[in-house]
């Protein structure tokens, strides 16, 4: 509402003018190969990896895509170079090999991000050269930081490595164990996360069943690997439903998806987003993932999600949300720009004249009010509880 | 929605008759004999005003004082010894004392909810509203049958009563045939006029007031209430807490304390709203000039929480965080000058002394729930001293937990909370708040401090006008400020993109219990899809449950309500009291429901509203293992 008031436009104006004298002296952010080399903060500025990856894990190719995965290759071999050059572990050349470690694992398409980020942080214990638990520690939260800093929109991100950094403070005053069994329970951690974040998805795909009926339709959106486990579940116990799938623009995550859903046999029909409210009447329930669950109970998530949420909710459709505990994260957007920016180049096929402003948002806030459960490895929860678990947690 | 009791009519065979039951008998008009060998029951009707709700108080003619202003509060005004920056007492303003000579209302609540029981809510005043009455009587029947009236109705509200099961019965039944003979006189004075009536009845009442003090107990004075329940809730506690408490104290004590108190006219309101009948009103009035003149004849109270008290009266403190932070300071003073009388055990004792000092604050001004989580804490740090502490050592305990307590729970918190709340602001942000709350206040000069870009607009209202004070400190650190009244609030909203509100307390279902006012700021708010964030410190949550705002609140004062501050001409409601069907009501708390609200902030980070009973859970643990 604000937005239609004179001070809004004031305020815009002397923005606009503030930007302007700044603008010149930036350099243009979509030349990836020129500032891939340089530290990764560039990235962030204006668009987000995570989204970047994401799309890459579905197999759709877009130009930046491509540049950007040559410039990071081209990162990599430098970063080999730059492993086989410590010795002494210089804690700058162990950040840049985190975040270098980080991305090989994370090209990974069915790894999840929190996944990828404890694996590189197992990494790091592995080569860090500290003898005592302190060390140890402050090697781990440094490398973390420059995690988190590399991509910081990346919730799953974020909370992995918030998760490793707990279990490390709250298990590092173990009186009994000298340092190297302590070292090693820390890798065993880090090794076994990635088992609970894949039994995670088998508990949510199991949890699920009981909603998936016979003849019923779903919608989908948004590629989410836990909502194609769960529907590979569902297929796997011989249900027979349909499954509506989005085309998930900018990055067409839907197509890929359609495609697995194909293979397992399961009746898709493609809509593009547009047609969401037209195709509600014959939908059931809507079925989607997260990026990351918030504290009030709302979900971030992949473009679009706001709007389907508010669309069923609108026509008394449920919303089911699938998102591993892990995702949970202590942020709490108030509205849709209360969260850091995640930008995505839109590629519209056309070229668009540079006046003509494009809305590059990745994600978007669903508030908890549109969602009717989540089912989490905890167990199927409701918005509210999410708080809850986190206030256990962290507090 | 009336709370008001159905008073039973039949009359209950253990009633011992003494004169006053009787009928209107003529020949009690004389000074009440002290010495009856009535016995010293209260003699309080369980329906307060014992006025069945249809009918309506004869006028009272008699010329009563305006309410003087009070000549101390300059000079006091200057003597701040809180040390946190913002509870300024100079900042209130008002031309006069916005105080309630309260009742407890509230304190059986609270009482009740205290496991150990013994959350001394009671009421010592039973005794003094009867010797007021007494002395007035004394003093000229006649002319002061109004005001005898009105301390009759205060006796009627005031139950203190025996802790004896058989005696509350009795109690019970007296104040029923009492309340019988009252409606009798009330329907003879329908006929007769009103003086006359208020003859029979004072009458009546100086025969009642014959009755020696009646002994006190805790959680018994559930004063005033129409609330029967509360009444046998009370009775039960009573009946648990066998060796009370009080009953250490001796008769003299509390004879004493009614007669310092006895020359003040805990005079009951003129034209009571129906609605909120169930809580307490008092006359505001020469209470405070009375308090204050007896400071020299403190008697069983410490100086320190008297002066506490009178500050309360004044209206000087007002916020959760100063009001508590004062009381604990007080106590703190009281604790250091303690010693343990002889042949009494230190936990007992103190625990007593500090339920009487919470009974005279609740008389100066009823506790808000910060105060009551506060006082529940200390006294459960007091019955948790091992025994075999020294005196010393117990009380160098007590000290450092009270100012543990405060410093964790109050200003850190605070810290915490500022810190958390200015994640939230933006550049360019416009951020509203309603009246004077401390944690927003604090938060919104560090965000400026930090130099980010925002202008605020201050919503007041009548009466209190407390966000003047916020005004002036904020324009005085160089905020851009816009000021408007609450009936604009609709008109401003459109372009405000954030809503920061304090609180008094927030309840277990997510209502936020605050400032009267808030609950419609945070409603517009809602409906601009505006975020509401509610800035409040987690010691202030409570596990009650609240639907409205009329089952639970405080009552101010009615004059402030006719009188505008610095406009002597806008006189139209003058003579209120006069007109029988002119009611004015003052409330000071409303009931904001959890809807209207996006987030709670906390020291515990930032909460949706449905997670508030978790915090409380979980910080009810903490904090008993302290």
């Amino acid at each position: 509402m604000w937005y239609r008031s004179a001070s809004f436009i004031l305020d815009k104006q002397e923005q606009l003018r503030n930007d302007a004298v700044t603008d010149d002296a930036e350099s243009r952010p979509h030349s990836p190969a020129s500032t891939a080399m340089e530290t990764a903060e560039n990235h962030n500025a204006n668009i987000s990896m995570y989204y970047q990856t994401r799309s890459a894990h579905h197999g759709v190719v877009t130009s930046d895509w491509l540049a950007q995965a040559q410039a990071a290759v081209a990162g990599n071999s430098d970063a080999a170079v730059l492993e086989n050059n410590v010795s002494g572990g210089k804690v700058k050349d162990k950040k840049l090999s985190v975040v270098d470690e980080f991305n090989n694992w994370r090209k990974q398409p069915e790894l999840a991000e929190a996944v990828a980020a404890i694996r590189a942080l197992a990494w790091v214990i592995r080569s860090s050269q500290a003898t005592t638990m302190m060390e140890l520690e402050i090697e781990l939260k440094k490398a973390s930081d420059s995690l988190k800093s590399w991509d910081t929109t990346s919730i799953s991100l974020t909370a992995g490595c918030d998760l490793f950094m707990r279990y490390v403070t709250r298990t590092s005053a173990l009186d009994r164990e000298d340092f190297s069994s302590a070292k090693s329970r820390l890798l065993e951690r880090a090794e076994k996360f990635g088992e609970i974040s894949y039994k995670a998805r088998r508990i949510i795909a199991m949890l699920s069943q009981d909603f998936i009926f016979d003849g019923c339709t779903i919608l989908v959106h948004g590629f989410s690997r836990v909502v194609l486990e769960a529907l590979r579940t569902a297929a796997e116990n011989k249900k027979m439903f349909r499954v509506l799938c989005t085309e998930g623009r900018p990055d067409r995550s839907g197509l890929r998806l359609s495609n697995e859903l194909a293979k397992l046999d399961i009746p898709v029909k493609l809509l593009i987003d547009s047609a969401v409210a037209y195709s509600m009447d014959e939908v059931d329930m809507v079925f989607v993932g997260a990026d990351g669950v918030v504290e009030s109970g709302g979900i971030i998530n992949m473009m679009g999600t706001y709007q389907i949420a508010l669309v069923a909710k609108s026509m008394n459709k449920p919303v089911y949300v699938a998102a591993e505990s892990y995702k949970f994260a202590r942020l709490y957007p108030l509205d849709q720009k209360d969260m850091e920016p995640a930008l995505r180049p839109i590629d519209f096929g056309v070229p668009i004249p540079s006046k003509v402003e494009v809305e590059t948002s990745a994600r978007d806030y669903t508030p908890p009010q549109y969602l009717t459960l989540l089912f989490t490895d905890l167990g199927v929860l409701t918005p509210s509880v999410v708080s809850d678990e986190l206030i256990q947690l962290y507090l | 929605m009336d709370s008001r009791r159905v008073p039973r009519t039949v009359s209950d065979p253990k009633v011992r008759q003494v004169g006053f039951f009787a009928p209107p008998d003529r020949s009690l008009s004389g000074p009440p004999d002290p010495t009856s060998s009535s016995p010293p029951v209260s003699d309080i009707s369980p329906s307060g005003n014992s006025l069945s709700p249809v009918m309506i108080p004869p006028p009272r003619h008699l010329p009563h004082q305006p309410p003087p202003l009070s000549p101390l509060r300059a000079p006091r005004a200057n003597d701040s010894s809180i040390p946190v920056g913002s509870y300024n007492p100079t900042e209130f303003s008002s031309p006069s004392g916005i105080t309630d000579f309260s009742e407890d209302q509230s304190s059986p609540r609270w009482g009740r909810k205290n496991s150990s029981g013994k959350f001394a809510m009671s009421l010592p005043s039973g005794g003094f509203g009867m010797e007021a009455s007494k002395q007035s009587s004394l003093a000229n029947s006649k002319a002061d049958v109004a005001d005898g009236w009105a301390n009759t109705e205060v006796q009627k509200e005031q139950g203190a009563a025996a802790g004896k099961p058989l005696k509350e019965k009795t109690t019970k039944a007296e104040r029923r045939a009492m309340q019988e003979a009252q409606r009798a006189a009330k329907a003879a004075a329908k006929g007769d006029g009103s003086k006359t009536a208020a003859a029979v009845v004072n009458s009546t009442n100086a025969g009642k007031s014959a009755k020696p003090v009646p002994q006190k107990k805790d959680n018994s004075s559930v004063a005033a209430s129409e609330k029967k329940s509360v009444d046998r809730q009370a009775d039960k506690d009573r009946k648990k807490d066998v060796p009370h408490p009080r009953m250490q104290f001796d008769d003299e004590n509390r004879v004493e304390k009614a007669k310092k108190r006895s020359v003040v006219k805990q005079a009951e309101a003129r034209n009571r709203v129906e609605l909120f009948r169930h809580l307490p009103q008092y006359e505001h009035g020469t209470r405070l000039t009375d308090l204050e003149s007896k400071f020299f004849q403190l008697g069983p109270v410490h100086p320190a929480v008297y002066k506490v008290g009178l500050r309360y009266l004044a209206g000087d403190i007002s916020g959760g965080n100063a009001r508590c932070i004062a009381m604990l300071q007080a106590f703190q003073e009281s604790i250091n000058d303690y010693s343990t009388p002889p042949e009494k055990t230190l936990i007992r004792d103190l625990t007593s002394k500090i339920n009487s000092y919470v009974s005279f604050l609740i008389e100066c001004r009823p506790l808000s729930i910060s105060m009551g989580n506060a006082i529940r804490f200390l006294k459960q740090r007091v019955s948790s001293l091992p025994l075999n502490l020294s005196e010393s050592e117990a009380k160098t305990s007590l000290l450092s937990d009270i100012d543990r307590f405060i410093n964790e729970r109050i200003i850190l918190a605070d810290k915490v909370i500022v810190k958390h709340a200015v994640t939230k602001i933006r550049d360019g942000d416009v951020l509203l708040t309603y009246a004077s709350s401390s944690a927003v206040e604090l938060m919104l000069l560090h965000a400026h401090e930090l130099g980010k870009q925002f202008r605020v607009v201050i919503v007041d209202s009548r009466p209190k006008h407390e966000g003047k004070m916020l005004l002036h400190r904020l324009v005085g650190k160089g905020i851009r400020c816009t000021y408007t009244h609450i009936n604009a609030v609709s008109y401003v909203m459109h372009e405000v993109t954030r809503v920061f509100l304090g609180a008094s307390s927030v309840l277990s279902n997510g209502t936020v219990y605050s400032r009267v006012g808030t609950a419609s700021v945070a409603m517009v708010a809602h409906q601009f899809r505006v975020p509401v964030l509610i800035c409040c410190e987690a010691y202030k949550f409570h596990e009650r449950v609240q639907l409205d705002s009329i089952c639970c609140n405080e009552l101010g004062d009615p004059e402030m309500v006719s009188r505008v501050s610095g406009r002597e001409e806008i006189n139209s409601l003058d003579g209120w009291a006069d007109n029988e069907n002119l009611q004015p009501l003052n409330l000071l708390y409303d009931a904001t429901p959890s809807d209207y609200v996006s987030m709670i902030i906390t020291d515990y980070g930032m909460i949706p509203p449905t997670s508030v009973p978790v915090i409380v859970r979980e910080y009810g643990r903490e904090y008993l293992f302290i």
